[in-house]
């Protein structure tokens, strides 16, 4: 268990240090530099000495290797759109999508798998009506989820269209403040898990149905298990492992989705933070993003094979030998 | 409902394919009175039963979007005039908007089948492309096996996990922010490309290596067939299914690649109609809750994806109620 523990620490390693150096050297590379901020008649020198500053007189591999050898002592350079630390810039942001990102994946697993145990253990309306409403929202992706609340949100005003604070919130106490956040949240949380709810509740279904065919089941209800306790005690823990073996994929679907959500929604995430980065062609800020990015999809690929261990010992013993 | 899938794609295909005939205004013309305005009743009732005819939508209130029908003129449908299926009298002010305006006053549903056009065919030269490079790879991956494979499958992993949206956006913002629409579907292609072949290369690979074994693929060997005709002619065909179904779920992760990167403005400049550019258009409206029929772009992409989706499920054996089953 350690040594695949241990492999898999150094491969996300391995994998953030990749991602990040790839997309500084991408975004060094593109035309354009942060001296396009300066205005449109900015003087020779004044040119010369924003593009000392910020080490872009050097060539790229020098600038390269003296930002990696700052990067592992965790000091990723300066954010030329924001003037201060990218550390700064980026902690905030990743904070707000791992929040979003949490929300999203509860909701999701706890939906999803609630309505895949029913539509997956019994026929009958119910199931007819879970399995009719997750076909339509595995076809809607984030991208259409999050337009289609916005519009009823600004119709109808049941919830803010959009951002993760009210205008003032600044001023606001903690309990407020977090009153606020709680009212900002469900919308871009909701559109970001549908359609990964729809995912497992198609997952759960079929291995629910598939679990309940086996002997194991009919042997527990002939010693008079009771219904429920059959379908979540017996059968439900021994359905999980395929839900757990695309959890991993499922987190990347969410970092994926939740770029396009908080585009949408105006939720002040990583997403939008490497958005705007890249429009800047602000480089320490496009690395710094790039590998929090990677940083938290390998944490997800992590998580989902500890989870496959957990519920399947096939695994666990694979990984031990 | 696996035909279903495949009859709403072939509308959209077909609509994309007949864009110009069926599309009542070019889509690149606006109507400066009619902003924001509502899609155009189709009437048959006029006091009595007559031809299918509409009335001129007028401008009452700029400001609060208000239009009213101008009921004193109907106007009649004109078929298949100018190589327009069906059209109104777009001269005199009086446009066939089926799908309503946009904020430019232009055509909605003209623009959706238009950009079906290039939306359709950057997603599908994508998956072309996908598919292709993916069964290459994994071909040869599992054919050659040894230092090769090791090689070929730790790439695959690695692009794998990439984290598939941030590399798009890096990849694109390499590119200058403005570029014509021809370098932007063939960079976005090639985009599109690098990214989705490891999911199919790790299938085709998988193929290959457990038939590899197999004791067609030695009497192949045996007599005399080079490895390019054993892989091509023996050994590919059986990833066939493999690679059908992974087609088919590139297409609209590729459709949906496009509308992105259109909508947050780093794809297609927005006067060239496609569903990306006409959500910018669809957003606005969201934003301020009016005009739901600028969403059409946003129900073409659903339609797309719930036809791929239909026509590749391979759904569960219907559930079995576990009283029924276990009381045989």
């Amino acid at each position: 268990m350690r040594a695949f523990f241990v492999r898999r620490v150094a491969f996300a390693l391995v994998l953030v240090a990749c991602a990040s150096s790839a997309a500084f050297v991408l975004t060094r590379a593109a035309p354009g530099d942060v001296t396009t901020q300066l205005g449109a008649f900015p003087r020779p020198e004044e040119v010369a000495a924003t593009r000392a500053r910020f080490g872009l007189d050097r060539p790229v591999a020098a600038q390269w290797l003296a930002w990696a050898g700052r990067a592992l002592r965790f000091d990723f350079g300066e954010s030329f759109l924001y003037n201060r630390p990218v550390t700064g810039v980026l902690l905030p942001a990743a904070l707000n999508t791992a929040l979003l990102a949490a929300v999203a994946l509860v909701v999701a697993t706890a939906g999803g798998l609630a309505m895949g145990v029913v539509s997956g253990s019994r026929a009958g309306g119910v199931s007819a009506v879970i399995r009719a409403v997750s076909a339509v929202c595995v076809s809607l992706p984030p991208l259409l989820t999050s337009l289609i609340f916005v519009f009823l949100a600004a119709r109808t005003g049941w919830l803010p269209a959009g951002g993760m604070t009210s205008a003032g919130a600044g001023d606001l106490t903690w309990g407020r403040w977090l009153l606020d956040v709680a009212w900002h949240v469900p919308l871009p949380a909701l559109a970001l898990a549908l359609p990964i709810a729809a995912t497992f509740e198609r997952l759960q279904s079929q291995a629910m149905t598939e679990v309940v065919g086996e002997p194991f089941v009919r042997a527990a209800r002939a010693r008079g298990v009771s219904d429920l306790h059959l379908i979540w005690r017996h059968a439900w823990p021994v359905s999980l492992r395929p839900i757990c073996a695309v959890l991993g994929v499922a987190i990347g679907a969410l970092l994926s989705g939740s770029f396009v959500v908080e585009y949408v929604t105006t939720w002040p995430g990583l997403g939008r933070l490497m958005y705007e980065a890249l429009r800047a062609r602000d480089i320490y800020l496009v690395a710094g993003c790039a590998a929090m990015g990677s940083l938290f999809l390998a944490c997800g690929t992590l998580v989902g094979d500890l989870l496959l261990a957990v519920v399947d010992p096939r695994v666990r013993d694979e990984a031990r030998s | 409902m696996r035909r279903a899938g495949v009859v709403v794609l072939s509308l959209v295909a077909l609509a994309a394919a007949a864009a110009s005939w069926l599309a009542p205004n070019p889509p690149q013309r606006g109507f400066p009175d009619l902003v924001n305005a509502p899609p155009t009743r189709v009437r048959v009732w006029d006091g009595g039963p007559r031809t299918p005819f509409i009335y001129r939508q007028r401008l009452v209130s700029r400001l609060e979007r208000t239009f009213a029908n101008d009921t004193a003129q109907p106007i009649p449908l004109r078929w298949f005039d100018g190589g327009v299926l069906v059209t109104a009298d777009p001269e005199t002010g009086a446009p066939l908007l089926l799908f309503g305006a946009d904020g430019y006053g232009r055509d909605i549903f003209a623009r959706l089948v238009h950009g079906a056009r290039l939306t359709l065919a950057l997603a599908l030269l994508a998956t072309l492309g996908a598919t292709a490079l993916g069964a290459v790879v994994g071909s040869v991956s599992g054919y050659a096996g040894g230092r090769t494979d090791l090689l070929l499958s730790r790439l695959t992993e690695f692009v794998l996990v990439l984290p598939a949206i941030y590399v798009v956006l890096a990849l694109r913002a390499a590119l200058p922010l403005v570029v014509p629409p021809r370098t932007v579907f063939l960079s976005l292609a090639g985009i599109f490309v690098l990214l989705g072949w490891p999911t199919v290369a790790r299938g085709v690979r998988a193929i290959v290596a457990s038939e590899r074994a197999r004791d067609y693929v030695s009497a192949a060997e045996a007599l005399g067939a080079r490895p390019r005709r054993v892989l091509f002619q023996h050994l590919l065909p059986a990833a066939r299914g493999h690679l059908v179904t992974q087609a088919t779920l590139l297409l609209p992760a590729f459709i949906l690649a496009e509308a992105t990167m259109s909508y947050i403005g780093l794809g297609f400049p927005e006067a060239t109609p496609t569903w990306g550019t006409m959500l910018q258009e669809a957003a606005n409206a969201a934003l301020l809750g009016d005009a739901p029929w600028a969403l059409a772009p946003a129900g073409a992409i659903f339609l797309v994806v719930l036809g791929v989706n239909l026509a590749v499920q391979v759904r569960p054996r219907p559930p079995v109620d576990p009283q029924v089953q276990l009381d045989r």
